[in-house]
């Protein structure tokens, strides 16, 4: 639904009539107002922003800078990220809203390109069933795992699940690709529970709100927030928070402000909390900022803003934009094309109706379109081909995996259907149904007993999963170092840590920062179902022939002759038609339209051209009639005569893959008709605008196939059928 | 070989020789083999206040003042037990903590874990949520 503004309640994208007039006073060294408001007025964000967001020298650098000498360095190329960053910490959010507003899409799209924290872009995954199946979690993660996502995100339906859920996403990850990072979001108290015990090693839960209210309404404040922050960094989490646009109209407290002043609030209040990064981008009320005017404009200006602050960027695109396939991919190429530190907070890697983060917008029936965008643009946006075979064989390992762990650890056995339903099926429809009440109690009791990642190792190695177990102390080990705590870190299969700390985004123009090329380009082009063009056309060997040439072709003097004139390579080097007819019938085809029509066939090729019209009008000219067919390999065909201009015709016949041989026998006929000299009706012809698309490439090489058959200059030759 | 931010990072690759776990276990020493021996306890795969500090000193020395203030929250909390992180954590949500509630927390984050910086956090949320009645003895509703 598209509304129009209703600033009262919230919903302006940005540039709101109530946002205020950005202001920032400091005496003695003491922020005394921000954006209008006195200290004395201040709520409880402007507070937290005072005392831990505003930087005092980079702000008298930046109110030594115009809004547009800001906006200007932001697409400057020689303006470097770090400098960028280092200003923004002068900023106040009005500001900061005002300046990106000042961009327009495409100077976004730059400055979050210039501005993302990590060198090389990545992804995470959603990894979530309907009936929590571990066995299914456990395929879904590996899955994601191998197709390249670097972090693996799954949550609950039933809260007492977590520790199962998280093991699965555990086990799956690991098995399917070493180093993937994964959460379980639940409640704070059992995700620390997780985190303490090794099951989980990142957190994104921690939602901010950019009025006081509505953050008092989600019980929390910034610090509260801050602390939890530092409570999972204790424990060897790491930290994203999460805020949107929108939001707080949603949460009915938006007091009047714009989506986008709001969202610069609460990215200057992550910033100040000590989070790395943030989870932005509207999120889940991405279809409410899609409603107003510059929704779209708006959400790509709040990632540009996060990465402005410094922060590591999942950038949404996993709630359900719009039901437009086409607004909903319009609007991701505002985070894909410049490539974000995570493209979308959750692909759905499973069928979106088993996403219970409410999410899949885009989902596994998916995957081919968002490789083909990849390999279209020659961008990375994180996500890895794999064949069917491969991703099969991953998955039915990662559930032979939690199968083996969940019979170790005592708990409710997981199944051979199981294990083949999650290897090989779609979604958890095809998967039996487990003891639900069993399971819980069985999550009761690992909590209970303490079981962590140490366990899963010991279970795992026990019955032969060596290599995954290896995998999961490699994770552990990864807590002991915490590297991954530092911003916008990932962890490649062999454990090394990227992040903006020792792998930043150095982007400064053509040539410099992430490029995709070498051995990631050839990977991420090189899809299961790229076809070798060579093989798009059978070669002729060994086949009969369908004509044999007799000589060079002398005008004809019977005014009953109508000429088929041939291409090149037709019944010689090609044997068929574009969509599949054999030369030989074809040309039955023909020749009998041309009796049927009271003339007399005569069969020429033209070697000198594989174009359909020379080869139409040298074909008339050497008829006794003046009337000609000219047909191509492929089978495109023209009826010509002798005293038209060689790109003009009486019938041309340009939709090769529609025709049957009936067509041939029809165009035969008009040509005896233009031969005899009766009035001719054009042949009923059909049309398919996207023919072209389908088979443009195997025109293309049938094309060069004739072409190559050219003897420049070359006369004409009879044509006599083989028998 | 003393510690350097700046090139020091990661750790676990660059100075694993500076990396323990809370057992005093090398970096090197967490492996399965370990793990399968029994040599390996749950409380060893963790990183330790130092580990901690240091990730603080890289966070800082890249230019992320928060982050680095963040990490070495994290670094006092680590001793903490979660049970009680997370009474903290509860203390400090709106509305739930008298402003001598959290000055008890600040104290014995100071005397009992040695944690002044998460101390001085503490008071200072104390201080901005009595301005803005968010302590549970409803300042707000007096004024």
């Amino acid at each position: 639904m598209l509304v129009t503004p209703y600033p009262e309640l919230g919903l302006v994208a940005m540039d709101g009539p109530n946002d205020p007039e950005p202001s920032l006073v400091i005496e003695d060294g003491r922020v005394v107002e921000i954006d209008g408001r006195r200290e004395a007025d201040f709520d409880i964000v402007d507070l937290f922003l005072a005392r831990h967001g505003i930087d005092l020298e980079a702000a008298a650098e930046a109110a030594a800078l115009t809004d547009d000498e800001l906006a200007r360095r932001l697409v400057d190329v020689g303006c470097p990220r770090a400098e960028l960053v280092r200003v923004s910490q002068g900023l106040t959010p009005a500001r900061l809203a005002r300046v990106v507003a000042r961009l327009d899409p495409v100077e976004m799209m730059f400055a979050l390109k210039k501005l993302r924290a990590r060198r090389a872009p990545a992804n995470q995954a959603h990894v979530t069933n309907l009936k929590d199946n571990p066995a299914l979690l456990a395929a879904d993660a590996a899955e994601a795992a191998a197709r390249g996502f670097a972090e693996v995100e799954t949550t609950v339906g039933v809260s007492r699940y977590a520790p199962l859920n998280a093991i699965a996403v555990l086990v799956g990850s690991q098995t399917g690709r070493p180093g993937v990072l994964t959460q379980c979001a639940v409640e704070e108290r059992r995700n620390l529970e997780l985190a303490i015990r090794g099951l989980v090693t990142y957190a994104e839960t921690l939602s901010v709100y950019g009025t006081e209210p509505v953050f008092v309404d989600g019980d929390d404040t910034p610090w509260s927030k801050a602390f939890l922050a530092s409570a999972y960094a204790s424990r060897g989490v790491k930290v994203r928070f999460t805020s949107g646009g929108g939001s707080e109209a949603l949460m009915g407290r938006s007091l009047g402000y714009s989506m986008l002043y709001l969202e610069a609030r609460c990215l200057a209040a992550v910033r100040a909390a000590g989070s790395q990064g943030v989870q932005n981008g509207s999120i889940s009320c991405v279809a409410l900022a899609l409603s107003v005017p510059a929704g779209t404009r708006e959400i790509l200006a709040e990632n540009l803003l996060a990465a402005w602050l410094g922060l590591e960027v999942a950038s949404g695109n996993d709630a359900i934009a719009s039901h437009s396939e086409i607004r909903k991919t319009a609007k991701l190429m505002g985070q894909f094309l410049p490539g974000t530190d995570f493209v979308t907070s959750g692909y759905s890697v499973m069928p979106r109706s088993d996403n219970m983060f409410g999410g899949g917008n885009y989902d596994a029936d998916d995957f081919e379109e968002w490789l083909t965008l990849q390999r279209d643009w020659q961008v990375d946006a994180g996500i890895e081909p794999a064949t069917e075979e491969e991703i099969v064989a991953v998955r039915r390992r990662a559930a032979r995996a939690v199968q083996a762990v969940f019979s170790e650890l005592g708990l409710e056995p997981i199944t051979e259907a199981e294990i083949e339903a999650a290897a090989v099926g779609y979604s958890s429809r095809d998967l039996p149904d487990r003891d639900r009440a069993q399971d819980a109690e069985a999550a009761d009791r690992l909590l209970a007993a303490g079981v962590g990642g140490l366990d899963v190792a010991r279970a795992l190695d026990a019955r032969g999963f060596s290599d995954v177990a290896e995998a999961i102390v490699a994770m552990q080990r990864q807590r002991v170092s915490a590297d991954y705590l530092q911003t916008a870190a990932i962890i490649g299969p062999d454990g090394t840590v990227r992040a903006a700390v020792n792998d930043p985004n150095l982007y400064t123009g053509p040539g410099s920062g992430y490029r995709l090329d070498g051995e990631r380009w050839q990977l991420l082009q090189s899809l299961p179902y790229v076809v070798d063009p060579a093989e798009l056309v059978p070669a002729a060997d060994g086949a009969p022939p369908v004509v044999v040439e007799t000589g060079e072709a002398a005008p004809g003097g019977r005014p009953g002759e109508v000429v088929i004139a041939v291409g090149p390579a037709f019944g010689e080097r090609l044997r068929a038609t574009i969509n599949g007819l054999a030369h030989a019938d074809v040309l039955a085809a023909l020749l009998d339209g041309v009796r049927e029509g009271g003339a007399e066939p005569r069969l020429v090729r033209v070697r000198r051209s594989s174009d359909v019209a020379f080869i139409g009008h040298d074909g008339a000219r050497l008829s006794g009639s003046g009337v000609a067919v000219g047909l191509q390999s492929k089978g495109t065909a023209v009826i010509h005569r002798a005293d038209l201009q060689p790109l003009d015709n009486l019938e041309l016949f340009g939709m090769s893959p529609l025709y049957t041989l009936d067509s041939y026998r029809a165009i035969g006929r008009n040509a005896a008709g233009y031969a005899l000299g009766r009035p001719v009706g054009p042949v009923p012809t059909a049309m398919d605008n996207y023919a072209r698309a389908k088979l443009i490439v195997k025109t293309t090489i049938l094309h060069a196939r004739e072409t190559e058959a050219i003897v420049p200059g070359a006369a004409a030759v009879e044509l006599a059928l083989c028998p | 070989m003393a510690f350097d931010p700046v090139t020091d990072f990661p750790l676990g690759l660059e100075r694993p020789d500076l990396v323990t776990t809370p057992g005093g276990h090398r970096l090197d020493e967490v492996t399965l083999e370990a793990v399968r021996e029994g040599r390996l306890g749950p409380d060893d795969v963790r990183a330790t206040a130092e580990t901690l500090r240091r990730q603080s000193a890289v966070a800082l020395a890249s230019g992320r003042r928060q982050l680095a203030d963040n990490l070495a929250r994290a670094a006092e909390l680590v001793s903490v037990p979660a049970d009680t992180v997370l009474d903290i954590y509860t203390a400090l949500r709106p509305g739930r903590s008298s402003a001598e509630e959290l000055e008890a927390w600040a104290q014995r984050l100071e005397a009992e874990w040695d944690a002044p910086l998460t101390a001085a956090f503490v008071r200072e949320a104390s201080d901005v949520y009595a301005r803005r009645g968010l302590l549970a003895s409803g300042e707000r509703a007096r004024i």
